[in-house]
């Protein structure tokens, strides 16, 4: 309205006092990618933290495993994203102190969302891929938006390079606008050079990925890490 | 002790008619039951001695310490029941990060001890409430103040002191302090009294055994209260355990 | 708990005990998300072999005003942690006090454990975020460098909560002049030695001086290692204009 009245009436145009916000969010990038096949789940972050142009850091993990079998990925504002893991990992302890078990990654997922929704007008500010097997063993795949949507999945794409990454998973392994093809199960060997593929393609165009992939190979043996060297500039 | 009963000692917000709190004397009786503790005070430092009592084999050595570091600065011995005590080394603590958050240096000892004792008074007023049934030395040492101690009752009365005692040997702990020059004496002399008094009046027959705490506060801690290091504290008690012998042999010659 | 104003004026033993009255007015707001004041600007830290640096210069701006140039903002904490700070001076007086006595409380356990640096470093992560969450934020950046064990650990939480260790820090406009400057001597040389990392940060002082106007040629710097803290300083910035003679027109 003000902004209106003065290019209107360049006359009244005066310097207003401009109040600085404060902004309780910073975006500090970041891609995840979880794959699920039959008896296995891999699921991948880069290590770049960022801000702006400026890299915070180069080997930041963007993966906490809260379980034997299951581990979260969080993509997006930091500060958000470290209060809410640590906020997960008390709510499992505490389950398993309640239960004694351990929290399923279905279980899990469920609480994730709860956890979002519960702060949906100050929302965390964090783009979540849950991976983990569920209690028969299978593998999959759980993403959210900031505020608690919740949708299960056997591959998917989050943070700064999702639109980048998704349309080319639903391809490579939706098999989506396909023709004359075959679906065969994934096998892991088959997730893991797509993942690593997925991930350089996202170096090239996007500047919050990159340095390096921490890759997370969850199956009934536990969590297996690797990781993955990607371009620096 | 002729009005033991006749009402009067049931409620601490009420005098009897010759003028006594029963309630606040039989705090003090609760005081007098505990192990001795002794703080000196000499030209350079104030040192703390405890004869913490060690009613069964199975405590762990070191457990429930009845020497408090209140503040940097000040150190705290407690005689008496050691959860009310540990409430006063709360409060006290407490009230010195109130008053360094508030005038950004550490607090006067005189300003703690009386905000402490008058703290422990409070508790001599109402009816809802015992008083505190501990006695707690507090002593500091300041460069330009120099050393001070203070001993408040469960009265919430507080004095001044050169060396005090209180707890079940306090008499002759008492008379024992006073042989000694205490205003002519480091902080490293005052260690090797203060654990010799210990051993001299603790009293094998009733209590069999105790454990010996010491700490200082001086100028050579740099007014740090802290432990008193090992080899100082060995030291001592290596020279109290003579002193011991060394009296009792002469006792035998004597008979 | 009880009253205690038998005397008008005395003190009153339960005072800090009482929870204080809502007072309910109309100027009864509060006020938020104010912008620093007297400001501190970059903080440049790196690890060594066996040990942490952090240095700062010692300007507390007033805007672009050089109003205080005696601000010492490296901290010693305790035997194995040091503190740096830029921002808002006074918000670093406060969390200094806050972890000052934490220290002491820590001391008056007497249980021969002291604060270790990532404890220190989490528990800021916690005091800023909350802060941040309340629109009332410390405004600061702090790096936590120090021995965790034995092993150099380095820091740093922004005045949002966003938290990363990492083997060098800067912020502030070091973050955009000094790290570049860091991350080649270190992918060159990943180990320094004690001297080498200390001639790295010096230089990068002295860059930071000639390039960030907010900045002051006295400078502090800390040095953590097994053998215990030091700061030193005000140390001087050597400096160089002969170059504004050639430009001369």
């Amino acid at each position: 309205m003000t902004a209106e009245v003065n290019s209107y009436y360049p006359d009244y145009a005066t310097e207003t006092p401009k109040q600085f916000q404060f902004s309780p969010y910073a975006d500090n990038g970041g891609s995840v990618v979880a794959i699920a096949g039959d008896d296995f789940v891999i699921i991948g972050a880069d290590s770049r933290l960022s801000t702006g142009f400026a890299i915070y850091t180069r080997d930041q993990n963007k993966l906490f495993s809260l379980s034997k079998s299951t581990v979260l990925g969080c993509s997006g504002c930091w500060c958000d994203a470290l209060t809410l893991t640590r906020i997960l990992s008390a709510r499992m302890q505490m389950y398993e102190q309640e239960h004694n078990k351990v929290m399923a990654t279905p279980a899990v997922a469920q609480m994730l969302s709860t956890m979002l929704y519960y702060k949906r007008f100050f929302p965390y500010y964090v783009s979540n891929i849950l991976a983990g097997l569920d209690t028969d063993g299978k593998g999959c795949v759980y993403s959210y938006d900031p505020i608690g949507h919740c949708e299960k999945a056997t591959y998917k794409a989050g943070g700064s390079a999702g639109a980048l990454l998704q349309p080319l998973l639903d391809n490579q392994i939706g098999l989506k606008n396909m023709q004359n093809v075959t679906p065969a199960p994934l096998t892991l060997e088959k997730a893991l050079a797509l993942l690593k593929d997925v991930f350089i393609s996202a170096a090239e165009r996007d500047i919050y990925t990159g340095d390096k992939v921490n890759i997370n190979i969850i199956t009934k043996d536990g969590i297996k890490e690797d990781t993955f060297e990607l371009r620096k500039d | 002790m002729s009005s033991i009963g006749t009402g009067y000692d049931l409620s601490a917000s009420q005098f009897s008619p010759d003028g006594r709190v029963f309630q606040v004397e039989y705090a003090v009786k609760a005081v007098e039951n505990s192990g001795t503790v002794i703080a000196l005070r000499g030209k350079d430092g104030v040192v703390f001695a405890v004869e913490k009592l060690v009613t069964s084999k199975l405590y762990e050595p070191g457990a429930n310490r009845r020497i408090f570091t209140i503040d940097q600065h000040v150190g705290m011995g407690v005689c008496g029941l050691i959860a009310d005590a540990r409430q006063i080394v709360d409060i006290a603590r407490r009230e010195a990060a109130n008053y360094k958050s508030q005038f950004g240096v550490k607090i006067p000892i005189k300003f703690l001890n009386d905000r402490v004792s008058m703290y422990m008074h409070a508790y001599t007023l109402y009816s809802a409430v015992r008083p505190y049934g501990c006695s707690v030395v507090l002593g500091s040492y300041d460069p330009e103040d120099g050393s001070s101690l203070y001993m408040i009752d469960p009265s919430g009365v507080s004095y001044g002191y050169y060396g005090c005692a209180i707890g079940k040997a306090k008499q002759s702990a008492k008379t024992e302090i006073e042989k000694l020059k205490l205003t002519n004496m480091n902080t490293k002399e005052l260690v090797k009294e203060a654990a010799r008094i210990i051993y001299l009046v603790h009293d094998e027959l009733k209590d069999k055994n105790f454990e010996l705490e010491l700490s200082w506060v001086s100028k050579d801690t740099n007014g740090l209260h802290e432990r008193v290091p090992e080899h100082v504290f060995l030291e001592a008690e290596k020279s109290a355990k003579q002193a011991m012998e060394a009296d009792s042999d002469s006792d035998t010659e004597d008979m | 708990m009880f009253s205690n104003n038998i005397v008008e004026n005395s003190y009153d033993p339960f005072q800090m005990y009482k929870k204080k009255p809502e007072t309910a007015s109309p100027f009864n707001f509060v006020e938020r998300s104010k912008a620093p004041v007297t400001t501190g600007t970059s903080v440049v830290a790196v690890c060594f072999k066996n040990g942490v640096i952090i240095a700062g210069d010692t300007l507390g701006s007033y805007g672009s005003l050089a109003r205080f140039r005696n601000c010492p903002r490296i901290i010693k904490v305790n035997d194995n942690i040091i503190l740096g700070a830029g921002g808002d001076y006074g918000d670093f007086q406060y969390v200094k006090d806050l972890i000052e006595q934490k220290v002491i409380d820590e001391q008056c356990l007497d249980d021969g454990f002291s604060l270790k640096p990532k404890s220190l470093y989490c528990w800021l992560t916690r005091i800023m975020y909350n802060r941040r969450s309340k629109f009332d934020p410390f405004w600061n950046n702090f790096v936590v460098g120090g021995l965790q064990d034995g092993v150099p650990f380095l820091g740093t939480v922004d005045k949002l909560g966003t938290a990363y260790c990492d083997k060098i820090v800067c912020t502030g406009y070091g973050a955009y002049i000094a790290i570049p400057l860091l991350r080649d001597a270190f992918e060159k040389n990943p180990n320094p030695t004690e001297q080498e990392a200390r001639d790295l940060v010096v230089k990068c002082m002295e860059v930071l001086f000639y390039r960030d106007a907010r900045s002051f040629p006295k400078f502090q710097l800390a040095v953590i290692t097994k053998e215990g803290v030091s700061i030193e300083g005000p140390l001087d910035i050597k400096q160089n204009w002969e170059v504004a003679y050639v430009t001369q027109n």
